[in-house]
């Protein structure tokens, strides 16, 4: 990123955003440095409430979204993807540390790098291989792809292509929180890339207008698509954002994850108060293109490879669980094995499923009617395309060259 | 000379433009030192420099808006839609500013918005759409949608010569897979003139984009198992349509399939079928019919993508229908 400061790469230290704290706590952000007094930062960490088998979790989720994305990169090489695979390599703690803040009870809506959140909240491995193999049994029976998926019932709603829409979309799930007196909060992700978008802009004003209890993350890792920071935005920073809306911005290491657990909960128990909207902002790096085609030409040389060797979040928290937890090679042995059988199995499993039937495409536009009804050229089909009838030079084939053009 | 891509025709079209015009310039998402998602403007930058090939942040509605404030004021923006579904965050602006400028307030916005769209790629229903219906509706706009490499550049330069605001539709299963060899020249294709791919005798069928490929693939069946001469019309502009060419091919054959990729309910088909109902019927041996998508979110996985898009299969079975009566 010619031209762009320096990013924090040491274990503990990040020199990423100006106003960081030394001790791994959030910072906030502030006009002219002034503390925001309606968001005192609390002297503790709400993770040191934790327990150790809490904190090994947090260690099990990140280590499951890591090698589930790399057994779908081997199955992507083996064309057992359908369409693109988007990784969050290097992004793991961001997304477990903040759903791991949240109650059972309270709502997310993820990101396409937040394979993480949606795992703690209760997707199964089955259902992402499924889903990204467009399987009939997947999730959305075939019908979206990758992680777009949700269950309001285990408490994470699908995201969209479009990017920023579900900002506006969390604004009215935590509107109905407040509507219906529930204790819950919800708790939205977006890139750098998203805050430029009208939605976002939107849903975060009507949002903090109505002091809603919603926490907005902007994950910051530095690139939308091929877009650095810069570009994006003339902010110094995306927490001051937070000024414009008259709500209280934070800011934390994005690949620590008992610092990203501490901003979310903070913001998370805010917002439970009745105190109103968060803006979060963790800073992380992605490490892998936008998406798995994506060749990355446009990243300074060398900066992938120090970020994957100086702050990668799996290996800092090693040394974390190491030292603080005493945690020994046996137990992280156990839990990875743990996790590469239950992939395994998992894998299993999806390679056996079936895919959709064509008629399936036909259920469920509407309530009522609860189908429609195949066009009058499909009439008794159950199938769209013969075997064999696209030929290997379909579109290909070249008109005679008659009229104009 | 060489044949080129699709893809590389729109480039070479728009790089033309903007060699012989320094009013000319782009902005899009990551168009510029990434070249686009599809690598339409790849090395643009580096040829024209990044004062006229300018990335943005991701901001459909400042993207399309600013480049109604540049066409204003004298340029010719050509502005890219990362996947044409996101034009929907446009909307307002397209419809509600851009389309009633020139008429309310006497300001011209000579403006090109492409970008990738449509279908059988498996790209599930936020890259795939084909969201021209809506913009054929709205007076004030232009909207463009070539079928081959030829008219991708002759049309993309017409487009950017054009006073007003044009939509040009790029079919992103079409933009690796068809060649073709460029007409010397300043070659430029005509906003509003559509084109004989196939000429017939026996039926008629009006269609556009990647379908003209897939009538043009059923053409040939028929005429091999059917006995059946089918013509093929690749409308290339959608608003204005070519009621000339459109009802010139009725009087000839008598027999119409209207065939598009878009959805069903208020496509252009009904648009198309009722002007021929109105100017031609008296010509007609049958009455006029439409193959189209379901009206139904284009769904990821291949087995349902395929069944609620139009395939070679389903444009047999309406020709012969339409042969019948």
């Amino acid at each position: 990123m010619a031209g762009k400061k320096p990013r924090g790469m040491g274990n503990g230290e990040s020199g990423i955003g100006n106003a960081r704290t030394s001790n791994g706590r959030a910072s906030r952000s502030t006009a002219q440095g002034t503390p925001d007094s309606r968001f005192p930062i609390p002297d503790s960490r709400p993770s040191s409430l934790l327990t150790r088998a809490q904190k090994l979790d947090l260690y099990y989720w990140m280590r499951m979204t890591r090698s589930l994305e790399e057994r779908l990169v081997a199955l992507y090489r083996q064309t057992k993807v359908v369409g693109g695979l988007f990784r969050s390599l290097g992004q793991e703690a961001d997304a477990v540390g903040s759903a791991y803040a949240l109650e059972r009870r309270d709502i997310l809506s993820p990101l396409i790098r937040n394979l993480g959140s949606m795992l703690v909240k209760g997707a199964t491995p089955l259902e992402i291989l499924r889903q990204y193999m467009a399987k009939g049994d997947s999730p959305t029976r075939g019908r979206e792809l990758n992680i777009h998926f949700g269950d309001t019932e285990r408490g994470f709603i699908g995201q969209i292509s479009p990017l920023g829409d579900m900002v506006p979309v969390m604004a009215g799930v935590t509107l109905t929180f407040r509507m219906r007196g529930q204790d819950r909060v919800g708790l939205v992700y977006v890139g750098d890339g998203a805050t430029s978008t009208g939605a976002f802009h939107e849903g975060i004003n009507f949002a903090a207008v109505q002091r809603l209890p919603l926490v907005v993350i902007v994950e910051n890792n530095g690139y939308a698509y091929s877009t650095p920071i810069e570009k994006q935005t003339a902010a110094r920073q995306f927490v001051d954002k937070a000024i414009g809306y008259g709500i209280p911005g934070l800011q934390a290491d994005g690949n620590d994850v008992l610092a990203v657990y501490d901003v979310t909960k903070q913001a998370v128990d805010y917002a439970r108060a009745g105190g109103g909207v968060t803006l979060v902002e963790l800073m992380t790096y992605r490490r892998k293109g936008h998406a798995e085609h994506d060749n990355q030409s446009y990243v300074p040389a060398g900066e992938i490879d120090r970020w994957a060797a100086e702050n990668d979040p799996l290996d800092r928290y090693l040394v974390v669980m190491r030292e603080a937890l005493g945690a020994t090679d046996a137990e992280i042995a156990a839990i990875d094995a743990r996790v590469t059988a239950e992939i395994d199995a998992a894998t299993d499993e999806a390679e056996k499923s079936p895919p959709p039937l064509p008629l399936d495409a036909l259920v469920g536009i509407y309530a009522d009617p609860p189908s429609e009804r195949p066009l009058w050229f499909r009439d008794g089909a159950d199938r769209a395309v013969d075997v064999n009838e696209r030929p290997e030079g379909w579109g290909t084939w070249q008109a005679p060259r008659t009229g104009s053009g | 000379m060489p044949e080129i891509t699709y893809l590389e025709a729109l480039r070479e079209g728009i790089t033309e433009e903007m060699a012989r015009d320094d009013s000319v310039f782009c902005m899009g998402e990551d168009i510029g030192a990434y070249g686009g998602a599809f690598k339409v403007t790849d090395g643009l930058l580096e040829r024209f420099g990044e004062s006229r090939v300018i990335d943005t942040p991701i901001s459909e509605i400042a993207i399309v808006g600013a480049a109604v404030g540049a066409g204003h004021m004298g340029m010719r923006p050509v502005v890219e839609m990362q996947f044409i579904d996101f034009i929907a965050n446009a909307y307002d602006m397209l419809t509600n500013y851009v389309a009633t400028a020139r008429y309310r307030a006497f300001l011209p916005c000579p403006m090109v918005v492409r970008g990738p769209s449509g279908g059988y790629v498996r790209g599930g229903p936020f890259h795939s759409q084909n969201p021209e219906a809506g913009f054929i509706h709205t007076p004030g706009l232009k909207v463009v949608y070539p079928a081959t490499a030829e008219d991708a550049k002759g049309l993309m330069k017409s487009a950017i010569r054009d006073d007003d605001c044009v939509l040009f539709f790029e079919h992103k299963y079409l933009y690796r897979r068809i060649k073709a060899e460029m007409p010397s020249g300043d070659h430029v294709v005509p906003i509003g003139k559509a084109r004989v791919a196939r000429e017939g005798k026996d039926v008629s069928i009006i269609t556009y984009a990647a379908t003209v490929w897939k009538a043009l693939e059923a053409a040939e069946l028929l005429e091999k198992e059917d006995g059946i001469s089918v013509e093929v019309i690749d409308l290339r502009t959608l608003a204005p349509l070519d009621d000339e060419a459109i009802f010139a091919t009725v009087r000839k054959t008598n027999r119409v399939l209207v065939l598009h990729e878009d959805t069903r309910t208020g496509g252009i088909a009904g648009e198309i079928t009722a002007r021929i109902n109105e100017s031609c019927f008296e010509w007609l041996d049958a009455p006029v019919l439409r193959v189209t998508a379901h009206d139904i979110p284009l769904p990821y996985a291949p087995q349902l993508e395929d069944f609620v898009l139009p395939q070679t299969s389903d444009i047999a079975r309406a020709v012969r229908r339409l042969a019948a009566y």
